[in-house]
């Protein structure tokens, strides 16, 4: 038995995308810029992508560009945007629950002389746009907020961010980072004032290594790689063509059924919250209390604290019987720091040391997470028996 | 050094040496541990052995320093010379050879007679000539401009700038003319006559040219360290304790440098210990074994006897009783592999478990001899041979080898023997058939 519900660090490629993408490797793997029949296929399957995510985030092709992944994107919205608007001012907004990808790139611009303001979050990890509103100025030329929390699934009002900023100035650039929420939530970027968004091949079941920046119309970036020109200069490097059909495959597919496959897993979420909650001594984060607020996060995020278990050992303890699932981030579990989100939201000291993030993908049935609750309800007493005197 | 001067290797072993009439026990043993070492290098090469000598013959193209990292991993080894062989001929070849050799070797220390030498073109260079050869010199226009003697040293040379040296002649095979006094004053003759700059030290000389005849004859001048102690394979085999962190690969290497044959014992407690942390061990297994050879690496299943002593016994007492379980597992482990000794990292008074006191606890449960090789040393002594033998840093990633939970607050540090024994009395209910279990989950991973 095999329930995988660690889809938030990565998930399953769907068969039909390894498919498409062997058979692109092995019969269409024409470089996309040679001149003839071959480079053409290639490029098609560009085209083709692009049309994909062109239609999902209600744009024009001409504002997707294909990088390696979440992390470049990140970077390259950053780090590109600040360069290039750093005449204009020095002063960078984003939030203390970022993606390292994000707050990495911040630390490395505050290196170059940029000053950057980390907004804080509600006990549900929710920033708020009023202290964003305070803490725009005339300097401000970036604001970077995620779309998604990657490890309590809480959402971002980025709608209404999006309108405080355009109303204060609208040559501000607004990035958001979608990688957990693309795939799970309509994003269109025109419409909530995104500039730039950041999106992932591997979270939506899409091969690893692949990413998608959108750039608005009238954004300047600067390049933070040189090489052949590609992609209008601003990422160079010939293009990944099996996994850019890839990708466009999956998000295609993620789309297909989106209300109602969101609409399964909140009642997923739902059952696996109130179901851990029942076993006493555990807290649901991100989610107040009597879950009335359940709509207002991901459908795909549950983070549970197991007051006095270690959660690495829970985690291998549900491993034993086939469960898959991260203590925190898994991005960061080799770095034996707590959380940066946890701590935000001011989770207890002794909580933060135990808890679990369970997350789901719309493959992910009924029956898996009532075995997950079966798994807990076994494993629970027997670790408790078990606690440092 | 002019690495591709070289095809040959002589090994240099020390206390082999010594060895009466069991000596060719220890040089085959020797031999063999070099030949496996080589298995791993690229190319192909003969290893063999003639009175009180190793060779290592390369027979296709291979890269040096792969050559000298594979060997200077071979306990036993005290010096790795690298040598040109040169057939027998007559005394006027010999010194021929060595003179080739020696402008081959040190051509940017040396000056040969008769010649301007590199040296001196480069000190003309530095005083502004353009030339690099001496014809060029004598043409330059700056020439007459600057005193000779100032620009070439190596003929007019003060006394402090010369060099010393002496010949190292061993006859081992009588059939060449002269014996090795002979030999040490005509080569050093044909030496001096042949550079300006050298003379000869016998009591201190900075380079040592070692001319020793055999079935061919062998040169060499330099000594590559070698780990030293015995081969692996000739004191036995002993059952090492290993666990992920710093000390207990030391001891396993350790006590392989004195010839001991390594297996090892690592104690899963799963859930509470990852599969990356068994990973970690195995890893770590790995490296040693590049010292050690093959390692027999038994995993065994630890978490239920923890769990019992946890519930059973005072909390203060846990980790001594769970050490005295995992020294008779050891032992049966090591009975079982024919294992003579039990190997530890343990240091005294590094931690709770390991003062005297506590030591005299867990060491009573078992007959066979628990060998402490790191017993004196400070915890920085250790560290730096972690560093040494390429251990240290994955000693200290941070996947954990044992869960907090079982690590008391504030552990005994002075056990009495009785207390333990009579704590360890309440798992006797349970304790057989908890052994039992643990022993059929025992599972060998071989390490090579």
């Amino acid at each position: 038995m095999e329930i995988y519900l660690d889809n938030s660090a990565t998930t399953k490629v769907y068969p039909e995308v390894a498919q498409f993408m062997t058979k692109v490797m092995c019969e269409d793997y024409g470089n996309p810029s040679s001149m003839h029949t071959k480079g053409l296929e290639a490029e098609k399957y560009i085209k083709d992508s692009k049309d994909i995510f062109s239609r999902i985030l209600k744009c024009e092709p001409k504002n997707i560009y294909f990088t390696s992944g979440g992390t470049e994107s990140d970077n390259l919205a950053i780090i590109g945007s600040a360069q290039a608007y750093k005449r204009r001012g020095k002063h960078l907004i984003t939030t203390k629950i970022e993606h390292p990808a994000v707050l990495n790139s911040f630390k490395y611009l505050e290196g170059e002389g940029f000053e950057v303001t980390y907004l804080p979050v509600n006990e549900l990890g929710v920033v708020s746009p009023e202290d964003l509103k305070a803490a725009l100025c005339d300097d401000t030329i970036l604001v970077s907020v995620m779309h998604t929390n990657n490890e309590i699934g809480s959402l971002m009002p980025i709608e209404e961010i999006g309108k405080v900023i355009k109303e204060k100035n609208p040559e501000i650039v607004f990035h958001v980072d979608a990688v957990q929420g693309f795939g799970k939530a309509q994003i269109v970027p025109k419409k909530m004032g995104i500039d730039l968004l950041s999106v992932s091949s591997h979270k939506i079941h899409g091969p690893k290594g692949m990413g998608v920046l959108y750039v608005g119309d009238k954004v300047r970036l600067l390049p933070i790689s040189y090489g052949g020109g590609q992609q209008g200069g601003l990422r160079s490097g010939t293009e990944n063509v099996p996994g850019i059909a890839g990708m466009g495959l999956a998000a295609k597919k993620i789309y297909e059924n989106l209300a109602a496959d969101t609409d399964r897993m909140y009642a997923l979420k739902e059952k696996l919250i109130k179901g851990a909650l029942e076993f006493g001594n555990v807290k649901a984060n991100g989610v107040s209390g009597d879950l009335s607020d359940l709509r207002q996060t991901a459908p795909h995020i549950v983070s549970l604290s197991f007051e006095g278990i270690r959660a690495e050992v829970l985690l291998h303890a549900l491993e034993d019987k086939g469960i898959y699932v991260s203590a925190g981030s898994a991005c960061s579990t080799h770095k034996p720091e707590p959380s940066a989100t946890l701590k935000a939201i001011g989770l207890e000291k002794e909580l933060l040391d135990c808890t679990l993030r369970f997350s789901m993908s719309e493959l992910t049935d009924e029956d898996e997470i009532k075995q997950t609750l079966k798994a807990l309800e076994e494993i629970l007493p027997f670790l408790r028996r078990f606690v440092r005197k | 050094m002019k690495k591709e001067l070289f095809t040959d290797f002589l090994i240099k072993y020390a206390e082999i040496g010594i060895k009466g009439r069991n000596r060719f026990m220890f040089e085959d043993a020797l031999v063999g541990r070099i030949r496996s070492a080589l298995e791993n290098v690229d190319g192909t090469f003969r290893v063999y052995k003639t009175p009180g000598r190793i060779f290592v013959s390369a027979e296709s193209e291979f890269e040096f320093d792969e050559v000298v990292d594979a060997l200077s991993h071979v306990f036993g080894i005290v010096g790795i010379c690298p040598v040109v062989k040169i057939e027998k001929d007559t005394p006027e070849s010999l010194y021929a050879a060595v003179v080739s050799y020696m402008k081959e070797m040190y051509g940017e220390k040396l000056c040969a007679k008769g010649e301007t030498g590199e040296k001196s073109v480069r000190i003309l260079q530095e005083k502004g000539f353009t030339a690099s050869t001496s014809e060029d010199i004598l043409a330059d226009a700056n020439f007459g401009k600057v005193k000779w003697q100032e620009a070439l040293p190596s003929i007019d040379r003060k006394k402090e700038d010369t060099t010393s040296f002496k010949i190292f002649a061993r006859r081992e095979s009588r059939n060449f003319p002269l014996d090795s006094m002979e030999l040490n004053i005509e080569v050093g003759e044909a030496v001096l006559n042949a550079f300006t700059g050298l003379k000869v030290d016998v009591h201190h000389p900075e380079m040592i040219i070692y001319v020793e005849i055999r079935d061919k004859i062998y040169l060499y001048s330099e000594i590559l360290p070698g780990p030293g102690g015995m081969p692996v394979g000739t004191g036995g085999h002993a059952m090492l304790l290993l666990s992920g962190g710093i000390d207990s690969p030391v001891a396993g290497y350790m006590m392989a440098k004195r010839g001991v044959t390594i297996d090892a014992v690592y104690f899963h407690a799963p859930p509470y210990t990852s599969e990356r942390a068994l990973q970690k061990v195995v890893d770590l297994a790995k490296i040693i074994s590049k010292y050690t050879g093959p390692i027999n690496m038994h995993v065994i299943n630890f978490t239920d006897i923890q769990l019992a002593i946890y519930e059973k016994c005072p909390h203060d007492e846990l980790t001594i009783i769970m050490r005295r379980y995992m020294m008779r597992i050891a032992e049966h482990l090591a009975e079982k592999a024919g294992a003579l000794a039990l190997v530890t990292g343990e240091s005294v008074g590094q931690v709770a478990s390991q003062t005297l006191a506590s030591l005299v606890c867990t060491n009573e449960v078992c007959n066979l001899p628990v060998i402490r090789p790191l017993i004196c040393f400070d915890k920085q002594d250790i560290v730096e041979i972690s560093e040494k033998i390429g251990t240290y840093e994955t000693s200290i990633l941070p996947f954990e080898d044992c869960c907090t939970i079982f690590v008391a607050k504030h552990p005994v540090t002075k056990p009495l023997r009785h207390v333990i024994e009579k704590h360890e009395h309440n798992l006797d209910e349970v304790i057989e058939g908890l052994l039992e279990k643990a022993y059929e989950t025992d599972r060998v991973i071989e390490i090579r």
